[in-house]
């Protein structure tokens, strides 16, 4: 299969790689995928909570490259937004960016419901709202 | 050193120049049929025809009326099924094969079931290998044939065939193998593994594609088939077809080659192989090879690498040319069947990477292979959540994860 040329960027030079404290109740987790599907996705987000502004966001992810890099750019499109803004990013934006073929779609839709699940815990853990945890991995 | 490096040799070999070179007269100067019976461009193709016969019978014990040429092992190995079945529907309709064959044998069979053919498809052990006492215990009085692979494709694993060969013999039960990744490779012989049919393959042994054999048992007991191919009532009525004359002078060729460089050849694989797998294992923690290594082809290496995932780790390396189990890189995003019937679970299928070593490799490019590797692996678990939790202590299997 033939890659687009930002989907080997990111695999190759993948932005923001890395792990937050999962307990700072600043930092909001998602962990989506499962390692039979082949794709666990991690994202993570730091929030200043006077200002509602993402102003970290780090990823792991095992996965196929497509996954890889929809998460990468992920990260980079979360910071500096807003959580609500955050949660306006749709997975075909994603696509769209990244030309990532139909089979690899899914990545996307994974990337998408990290983001969600990262914001989500981090309103729960400060008491915004419901908890969103449904795709959200736990011990 | 040049790049890409070829490391895919299960899939298939390229050429070996000496085949090339011998198949060259029979495009352009010899190029009868060698159906023709009344001139010398006929007898000439025949001539050649026939030798190749020889060449292939020699490495595999067989005697020459015994090989009927086909178009590769795929219809060899629908001749052997569907001509058996077909022939011996009188006798039972039973067939056993194994649950990590070839698709060639296992689409066959569904087909066949279609047809009120029963078949019982054996589990593996998690060594790759199937256990001879469940062989004993699925054969029933109904069972006209046992179809299992001489060397598996993916994980190179050798199948006790003449232990099988013995059991069909004595219960009276057809012994069919697709040894398309064994023969040349490996010594094959259908006399001392009771081999009643066997399937080859041009393309896998630095032959052409598009050509192959079907080894057809003559004495002890005569083996009869049902053609598949209806026609001119070539290759004693089992497949008609005129002969591709060049192509069956490069499988010859090819086997010729193999008998004869066969003991140095798989010696040398095996060395780059074990230097590849030591290379790999004293660099990487948590990697698990797929199928045993006591009974298994020379040139193959199929290893998974724990918490990488093989689709981004063939991204990672790609001016190496190998193969993924990971469901990523198949057609059907499901992973290898072969690996899910070794009971390594689907996490380790994903993070599989198949090793093909051949004829043209060299030392310096298993070193650099091993060092590219290694480099990309490293650089994925940095990379994977899952490599972390691993170091963390937190048991991968116990998690609960948002399936999707």
């Amino acid at each position: 299969m033939a890659y687009s040329d930002k989907v080997i960027d990111h695999y190759n030079n993948p932005r923001n790689v890395g792990s937050m404290d999962k307990s700072d109740p600043n930092v909001g987790t998602g962990m989506v995928g499962a390692p039979e599907c082949g794709d666990v996705m991690k994202l993570q987000v730091k929030v200043n909570p006077e200002t509602g502004i993402i102003e970290d966001a780090k990823f792991k992810t095992f996965g196929c490259g497509s996954a890889i890099a929809s998460s990468s750019l992920a990260t980079e499109w979360l910071r500096g937004k807003t959580v609500d803004e955050a949660l306006e990013i749709k997975n075909t934006d994603i696509v769209n960016e990244l030309s990532l073929p139909p089979v690899k779609i899914h990545c996307s839709v994974l990337a998408e419901d990290a983001i969600k699940a990262a914001i989500g815990d981090y309103k729960m853990k400060a008491g915004k709202t419901e908890a969103v945890t449904s795709s959200v991995a736990s011990n | 050193m040049k790049l890409p490096i070829y490391m895919d040799y299960h899939a298939t070999t390229p050429m070996d120049p000496r085949v090339f070179e011998a198949m060259k007269p029979y495009f352009l100067e010899t190029f009868g049929n060698a159906a023709s019976r009344n001139h010398s461009f006929g007898w000439e193709a025949e001539e050649a025809v026939e030798k190749s016969r020889k060449q292939i019978a020699s490495l595999i014990g067989a005697t020459a009326k015994e090989i009927v040429f086909t178009s590769g092992a795929t219809e060899s190995n629908n001749l052997a099924l569907k001509g058996v079945a077909e022939m011996y529907a009188e006798k039972g309709n039973h067939i056993i094969t194994a649950a990590t064959e070839h698709k060639a044998i296992l689409d066959t069979c569904k087909r066949l079931e279609k047809h009120g053919v029963r078949v019982t498809y054996l589990p593996v052990q998690t060594n790759g290998l199937v256990d001879l006492e469940q062989l004993q215990a699925a054969i029933t009085d109904k069972t006209i044939l046992i179809s299992v692979m001489y060397a598996n494709n993916e994980i190179g694993v050798i199948q006790p065939i003449a232990e099988l060969g013995k059991i069909a013999k004595a219960r009276g039960v057809l012994l069919h193998t697709d040894a398309t990744q064994a023969v040349g490779k490996v010594p094959v012989n259908v006399i001392k593994d009771n081999i009643d049919l066997m399937s080859l393959s041009g393309h896998k042994m630095y032959g052409p594609k598009g050509v192959g054999a079907l080894y057809v048992r003559r004495k002890g007991p005569r083996v009869q088939l049902t053609a598949q191919m209806d026609g001119g009532g070539h290759e004693r009525g089992m497949r008609s077809g005129t002969l591709n004359v060049p192509g069956i002078v490069g499988l010859g060729e090819a086997c010729a080659l193999c008998q004869a460089e066969m003991a140095e050849e798989s010696k040398r694989m095996a060395h780059l192989r074990d230097k590849l797998r030591d290379k790999l294992q004293s660099e990487l923690d948590e990697t698990y090879i797929n199928g045993t290594m006591e009974h298994r082809l020379p040139n193959n290496l199929n290893i998974s690498f724990a918490y990488v995932e093989g689709e981004s780790l063939l991204m990672g390396i790609n001016d190496i040319a190998v193969s993924s189990g990971s469901a990523c890189t198949s057609a059907t995003l499901e992973p290898s069947y072969v690996l899910k019937a070794l009971g390594a679970g689907d996490d380790l299928a994903h993070s599989s990477i198949r090793f093909g070593l051949g004829r043209f490799n060299t030392e310096e490019e298993v070193d650099y292979v091993a060092a590219k590797v290694i480099d990309v692996v490293k650089k994925l678990r940095d990379l994977s959540p899952l490599y972390e939790m691993a170091k963390e202590g937190i048991d991968l299997s116990k998690v609960q994860w948002a399936a999707h």
